[in-house]
């Protein structure tokens, strides 16, 4: 087998486990999840054997079919294998595989488990397609792809209205931030005339002013793609409602993949960004952080707190992006996709011993009940933290030390404070789940969850212990043009250490946060920050009234827009026109029936009429 | 006095009969149709004999003898005679008087007026004018006399004879089923 | 004045108009069938004028036939007339408006 081929086959294998299981197998719910799960540990699988045929060294290789070719627009679908890409497979068929056969544990009860799996297998052939695209317009229709199967996943138990209307929210929003994407990407086009990644890199490589003034519009332009699907403010609305689908969708789309495609589309186009987008960007990653942070800190519900984490994590992936430090963004965006997954999925396995309860302060003093569950959330939320010597740690200090490098020191406080706050809430949540008093009858009765369950679980605790040395950066740095050299196993375990004043301020954050949450919430029964906080806790509880806001004033004029249009339709449109039209057959219908009288006269001097016409053509003509 | 002279001189007393007769043909068909004093079918039940006697008249003068006769014996006497019995037999009295609709009428005058206008055109035309100064219609010498008409009749026109035959007898049948009370 | 074609054609004519005047005009329904003989009778007068004109007598058994159709047709006519009489009991042609639209 050619090893060309190896990545189509990656490409394609969940799309037709997508298709057979549509067509064939919907009422068998093994053969299904075992086709989806097959599709996805194959692809995992052949992205291990390509990369290893290839010595690990990643050379960039592109093979592309031509699709469209419109006067002097041609259109491919075409693969590009760089370290970017081969990385990020490795997390969308790695990650995924994990969180697939988890879902078989999970689903196992549910009805549509079939639907569920073919959904699945489509938004892993979408992921799959945005991080191979080597074309805007290919990976334009990828992202779409992968909207739609958010929407799938998000509305999987349809029955419910908020499902659906949480499906419908997410899919919106991403379409506003689809929409400046593709006005970026059609001025790219117009400005440069490809559409072509490393045909545009050449191009504004060999000459940065190409993009002329309009490079800071379609540079923000294109990060408006970023901030729908990456829900960045303002369109983070949809991340925390998209909670509703089921525990494995959150942790496969987002934590893991979708929303890091933004960021991994912001890696991809770097080159188009001058220094007025840059900045831009991390602003509004900082601010996100920062906002995302603040809701998390009052929410009592285990997904959301854990959504809107997600949501500030993202926030300092692009906050990175935007201070020119692509490599540390990925980075980040790898370990994060790990233990978010890992905390997803244990809050997963939480529920299910819950009988599918989510309030955190129905449960208590779980680790006794589920101790697997107990040590893999211990695990992820000390890497979420940062604390040493977990992969978040080294991402996270990577980020900080960037700031300051970049001596911005307003996003460099903003990010020590959001990592102060990132442990408050996340031990806020594990001492009031695990620890204390059983707040509830469900939490005495909980018990342990099955192996095709933790198994996953085990797995990704440890790749979120091991994430942060095994050589994740220097894969980027190829990537990238790293500034340091290729960093041995113990240079990349010690390595913050070369930049004391960062860390420090890192770790105290940690120190500060975990202090906080261990006062207030060791043995608590209740919350107790309404009480200190009053005002500025519902504010927070209530998410800053965004979605309010967004109601009020986008939702109502779009209601307007709506009730204009049904007037004009029904009253200009059907009553003008279709009124004319029938009012004109009407009319001629009844004078021609004034013909038909019944009365023998009236034929006949009718018909004497006609001969006489007919006489006076024949004769006098 | 002068004027009768000039059309016996002109052409003999068969011009004086024509006018009479074509007179008094027209005139009974008027009265046929609008009859200011009685508008009852059996006034124009008679006013029809009358104008069917005229028209034999003219046809006598046309030398056309046998079917003078004929028409005097079929259309006077049987036909006519029919229609009194169904006028007597329905016991048809007087139009009742409606409201004259004013567009019937117009419009009958209308088609009426178009048709006849079409007709007087088309005699008027330059083609009679030249015929008649001319030699091309023929001067009349043929006599429509009985043994003439049954020898075409019956030599020429057989098969539309027997077929015409046919019909009567349909037509008899025809009226006794439909003159028939209730069908059996 | 020598009496031509032209004159018995002419009475022909004004005799069909007048029986069509009468059919369109009279509403009685055996007048509207005896103003149709008329015209039968002017079409007749036609024929035996063109006959007498050409010097052949072709038109004149026409007028034969045309007499003796005519004789089955009233008699069918009338039967049909009295049998709607019978039905309607109106012999006026405004009361025979069923089939109007």
């Amino acid at each position: 087998m050619k090893h060309e081929l190896f990545p189509w086959l990656i490409l394609f294998l969940p799309l037709l486990s997508a298709a057979v299981i549509t067509l064939f197998t919907l009422r068998n719910k093994t053969v299904s999840s075992l086709i989806s799960i097959g599709a996805v540990v194959t692809g995992f699988a052949l992205t291990c054997l390509f990369l290893s045929t290839n010595t690990f060294h990643p050379t960039v290789t592109e093979t592309t079919v031509n699709w469209l070719a419109i006067g002097n627009l041609s259109i491919d679908f075409g693969l590009k294998l760089d370290a970017l890409s081969l990385m990020m497979m490795l997390i969308v068929t790695g990650v995924g595989g994990a969180i697939h056969v988890y879902s078989y544990g999970y689903m196992h009860d549910d009805r549509s488990m079939a639907r569920f799996f073919a959904s699945m297998s489509l938004f892993t052939f979408s992921m799959l397609g945005i991080v191979l695209a080597n074309n805007f317009v290919m990976m334009f229709i990828f992202w779409e792809l992968v909207g739609v199967s958010s929407y799938l996943l998000i509305g999987f138990w349809f029955e419910k209205p908020s499902a659906g209307d949480a499906a419908k929210k997410a899919f919106i929003t991403n379409r506003l931030g689809d929409f400046g994407f593709l006005l970026g990407i059609l001025m790219v086009w117009s400005l440069l005339g490809s559409l072509n990644f490393g045909v545009l890199n050449g191009i504004v490589t060999a000459n940065p002013a190409a993009l002329g003034c309009g490079a800071t519009l379609a540079g923000l332009l294109v990060f408006c793609g970023a901030m729908g699907k990456s829900a960045q403010f303002p369109l983070h609305v949809w991340l925390p409602d998209a909670m509703e689908g089921p525990t494995p969708v959150s942790a496969l789309i987002h934590a893991a993949t979708m929303v890091a495609a933004g960021v991994y589309m912001l890696c991809r186009t770097l080159f188009l960004y001058d220094h007025a987008a840059l900045q831009v960007i991390a602003y509004i990653g900082g601010f996100t952080a920062l906002l995302a942070a603040l809701m998390a800190v009052q929410q009592n519900d285990i997904k959301r707190i854990i959504a809107y984490s997600t949501l500030s994590q993202l926030g300092y992936m692009v906050m990175a992006v935007g201070l020119s430090g692509p490599t540390t963004a990925m980075f980040h965006l790898t370990t994060h996709s790990f233990f978010k997954a890992l905390l997803f999925l244990s809050a997963g396995s939480v529920i299910i011993g819950m009988h599918h309860e989510q309030d955190i302060w129905q449960m208590g003093n779980l680790r006794k009940k589920m101790p697997l569950t107990f040590l893999t959330f211990f695990i992820g939320a000390l890497a979420l933290c940062g604390v040493p010597p977990f992969s978040g740690f080294y991402s996270k200090d990577a980020i900080l030390a960037l700031a300051l490098e970049e001596k911005n020191y307003l996003l460099f406080g903003v990010a020590v404070f959001v990592a102060a706050l990132t442990t408050f809430y996340t031990f806020r949540l594990f001492f009031v789940v695990f620890f204390g008093q059983e707040k509830s009858k469900e939490a005495a009765h909980a018990h342990e969850s099955p192996l095709v369950i933790t198994l996953p679980l085990v797995a990704l605790a440890v790749l979120s212990v091991v994430g942060g040395f095994i050589g994740v950066t220097n894969y980027y740095g190829y990537q990238f043009g790293a500034t340091h050299a290729s960093l041995t196993v113990l240079e990349q375990l010690t390595h913050p250490f070369h930049d004391v004043f960062p860390m420090l301020c890192g770790l105290g954050a940690v120190v500060i946060g975990l202090f906080l949450a261990f006062t207030f919430y060791k043995n608590a029964a209740t919350d107790p920050l309404p009480a200190k906080l009053g005002a500025l806790s519902r504010w927070m509880a209530n998410r800053f009234y965004f979605d309010e806001l967004y109601e009020a004033t986008v939702i109502r004029f779009h209601d307007l827009l709506a009730t204009a249009s049904d007037w004009f339709d029904r009253w200009i449109i059907e009553g003008v026109y279709i009124g004319l039209i029938r009012g004109g057959t009407d009319l001629s219908g009844r004078a021609l029936r004034l013909v038909q009288t019944g009365n023998l006269q009236t034929y006949a001097f009718l018909f004497v009429f006609g001969v006489a016409l007919l006489l006076y053509f024949v004769l006098v003509k | 006095m002068e004027a009768i002279n000039n059309l016996i001189s002109g052409g003999g007393v068969e011009n004086v009969l024509f006018y009479v007769f074509a007179a008094l043909t027209l005139l009974c068909a008027v009265l046929v149709i609008a009859n200011p004093f009685s508008r009852s079918p059996v006034t124009s039940a008679m006013f029809l004999v009358l104008t069917i006697i005229s028209m034999s008249g003219l046809f006598v003068l046309l030398h056309a003898f046998f079917l003078a006769a004929v028409q005097i014996l079929v259309y006077a006497g049987a036909v006519m005679v029919l229609f009194l019995f169904v006028i007597m037999l329905l016991d048809l009295k007087e139009e009742a008087r409606r409201k004259i609709k004013f567009f019937g009428l117009i419009g009958g005058l209308v088609s009426v007026g178009s048709i006849f206008t079409i007709f007087i055109k088309s005699l008027t035309h330059n083609y009679f004018e030249e015929f008649a100064s001319s030699s091309k219609i023929p001067s009349p010498k043929i006599e429509g006399d009985t043994i003439a008409l049954g020898k075409l009749l019956f030599t020429q026109y057989t098969l539309p004879f027997e077929i015409v035959s046919v019909l009567l007898l349909v037509a008899m049948v025809g009226v006794i089923l439909l003159s028939k009370k209730k069908l059996e | 004045m020598h009496i031509g074609l032209q004159h018995y054609l002419a009475v022909s004519m004004i005799l069909f108009c007048l029986g069509l005047l009468g059919v369109i005009l009279r509403r009685n329904l055996v007048v509207i069938y005896m103003s149709l003989e008329l015209m039968l009778n002017a079409a007749n007068l036609a024929l035996v004028s063109f006959s007498r004109f050409n010097n052949k007598l072709d038109g004149q058994v026409l007028v034969f036939f045309i007499i003796t159709v005519a004789a089955a047709e009233v008699a069918v006519g009338l039967a049909l007339i009295v049998a709607l009489y019978r039905k309607r009991q109106s012999a006026h042609v405004e009361d025979l408006t069923s089939m109007k639209l």
